[in-house]
């Protein structure tokens, strides 16, 4: 197992976000979690690396707990995260924030896991001299995914690397991250508004509703299940 | 002509020591957004372990100017540091994720602590030294008026230029200054990378405290005297320096300091001497009416 989270409740100031989180991630799967604005989707991933720390329940990862650790001593074990809203360094090159991501990796591997990042996301090779504030919404999302993949991790948390992207640039996300999942036996959990990407490419899946699980199995039962339809999907778009 | 050649001098002199104050300001300012008003007594703190130090040597007999000089920085940027390390440690991360006025409040409480522990320790009187650097060059005479460059201050030139020169590379090229401008921009994220950010905030005390270090050694070297007050003054100047350049901008503190630097020297040569502080401080409050972002410094509103 590679992380599992059992009972986890999270505060974000007086709101209680997280009421008792059971999950669990084995290693080289993709899991999805998805639910609805407020769900507390975000506030999982974020309590996951230690901001806010959870205020009940244990996550333990890789056989460790990590429940008490200070982010970046998460961090430093392995699980990078590539937060909602981007949080891409703005006054600093598209270059240095790559650098940024590789703090943690071996300096040996930097040309190497540059070149896969450009060749990943050309865009970032032209503009890397460029002020990462001055990228476009689409090139920035890029940027903080290229980022997060620098130091290799092996918990890859992604949170809505769609939002905010053309439909092509969609499709190569999501390609992208089967690609990691598959050639490079990245593990990954993903939090996705659309739900419809979310559940095709994922092992399994979660629900998550005002802080709780509600539901969980496989992606291809999700996607079947008629609550989760008419929640998620009905309207549903690709 | 000759008076203002003068002042051009004494002005830059004085406008490299604020410009390496302002650095501490402008960092901790850039970092954590809080003024440390206890840093200009770290400035004096540094003057005096400087005194201490050229007086020890002296009683060893050692009078050799550049080996007196170098030791003397070494010790001094040595414990200013721990000073600089420790005034963070105790005064402001407890109270970090508190009101933005707490950590003021503990700075002023800060620098009145250090203010009455040098006065106790040290005496109140203005405490002299003998010369360390000695003598100059006379550049020209014009109508009986000898333009002077003095030793001192051709070292105290040097020194700063290089510094703010390895400073400004530390900052822009290293890893270190990556990792700093980051926490600048966004302590969160730079934390979920795995670097420790508290840890880059006691180095960035450390180094604008060493910077000031360096200053108070070199005014106890040009002066000769210094008081326990001294960083009272000299720490709203570099402030001042700071606010002008634009508070956070890194070259804007070296401009800003030199800019200050010289109107102090040009209004004591041709206004009022009396009065120079006056000039300064008038600049301070014009600047935050006009120009709140300073210099070079950015404008608040940023594009997300």
């Amino acid at each position: 197992m590679m992380l599992r989270l059992s009972g986890v409740h999270a505060h974000y100031g007086a709101i209680h976000a997280l009421h008792g989180v059971d999950l669990e991630v084995q290693v080289g799967e993709i899991v999805t979690l998805i639910g609805a604005n407020g769900a507390g989707k975000s506030t999982l991933m974020m309590t996951l690396c230690g901001q806010p720390r959870a205020s009940a329940g244990r996550i333990v990862f890789d056989g460790e707990d990590i429940t008490r650790l200070a982010t970046h001593d998460i961090a430093r074990r392995g699980i990078s995260l590539v937060p909602e809203g981007r949080r891409i360094f703005p006054r600093m090159s598209v270059l240095e924030n790559l650098q940024m991501g590789a703090v943690l990796a071996d300096k040996a591997n930097f040309a190497v896991d540059l070149e896969r990042m450009y060749t990943l996301f050309p865009i970032l090779h032209e503009r890397c001299e460029q002020r990462a504030g001055t990228l476009s919404g689409g090139e920035q999302q890029m940027l903080a995914i290229a980022r997060g993949l620098m130091s290799r991790p092996q918990l890859l948390l992604l949170d809505e690397p769609s939002l905010g992207l053309a439909p092509l640039y969609i499709k190569k996300i999501f390609q992208t991250i089967r690609e990691l999942n598959r050639e490079h036996g990245m593990t990954i959990l993903l939090v996705e508004q659309n739900a419809h990407h979310a559940l095709r490419v994922a092992d399994r899946s979660y629900v998550l509703q005002h802080g709780r699980i509600v539901l969980s199995g496989s992606g291809r039962e999700l996607l079947a299940n008629p609550e989760v339809h008419a929640a998620y999907l009905s309207g549903g778009h690709a | 002509m000759a008076l203002a050649l003068q002042q051009l001098i004494n002005g830059l002199t004085l406008g490299a020591v604020y410009g390496l104050i302002a650095i501490g300001y402008t960092m901790v300012y850039g970092i954590i957004g809080m003024i440390n008003f206890a840093h200009g007594d770290i400035y004096m703190v540094s003057a005096f372990i400087a005194i201490s130090v050229f007086t020890l040597l002296a009683t060893f007999g050692i009078s050799s100017v550049p080996l007196s000089l170098l030791v003397v920085l070494l010790v001094a940027v040595l414990f200013t540091s721990v000073y600089g390390w420790t005034v963070e440690r105790t005064a402001y991360r407890p109270l970090r994720g508190s009101t933005r006025l707490a950590p003021l409040i503990s700075a002023i409480g800060m620098s009145i602590f250090l203010q009455n522990m040098v006065q106790l320790t040290q005496g109140a009187r203005v405490k002299p030294i003998a010369p360390v650097l000695v003598g100059g060059v006379d550049l020209l005479t014009v109508d009986g008026f000898t333009v002077h460059l003095a030793y001192s201050q051709v070292l105290i030139i040097v020194v700063t230029v290089t510094l703010m020169a390895a400073f400004t590379w530390l900052i822009t090229r290293t890893s270190f200054g990556r990792q700093q401008r980051s926490c600048e921009q966004d302590r969160t994220m730079t934390a979920l990378l795995g670097i420790n950010v508290d840890r880059t905030i006691s180095l960035t005390f450390m180094l604008g405290a060493a910077l000031a270090a360096v200053a108070g050694v070199m005014v106890t070297v040009y002066y000769g005297v210094v008081d326990f007050f001294i960083g009272f003054v000299a720490g709203i100047k570099a402030f001042t320096a700071a606010v002008l350049g634009g508070i956070g901008s890194l070259p804007g503190a070296m401009l800003g300091g030199l800019l200050i630097g010289l109107i102090e020297a040009f209004w004591a040569a041709y206004l009022s001497a009396e009065y120079k502080d006056v000039a300064t401080f008038s600049i301070l409050i014009l600047v935050l009416m006009f120009r709140p972002s300073g210099l070079l410094g950015r404008p608040e509103v940023e594009k997300v």
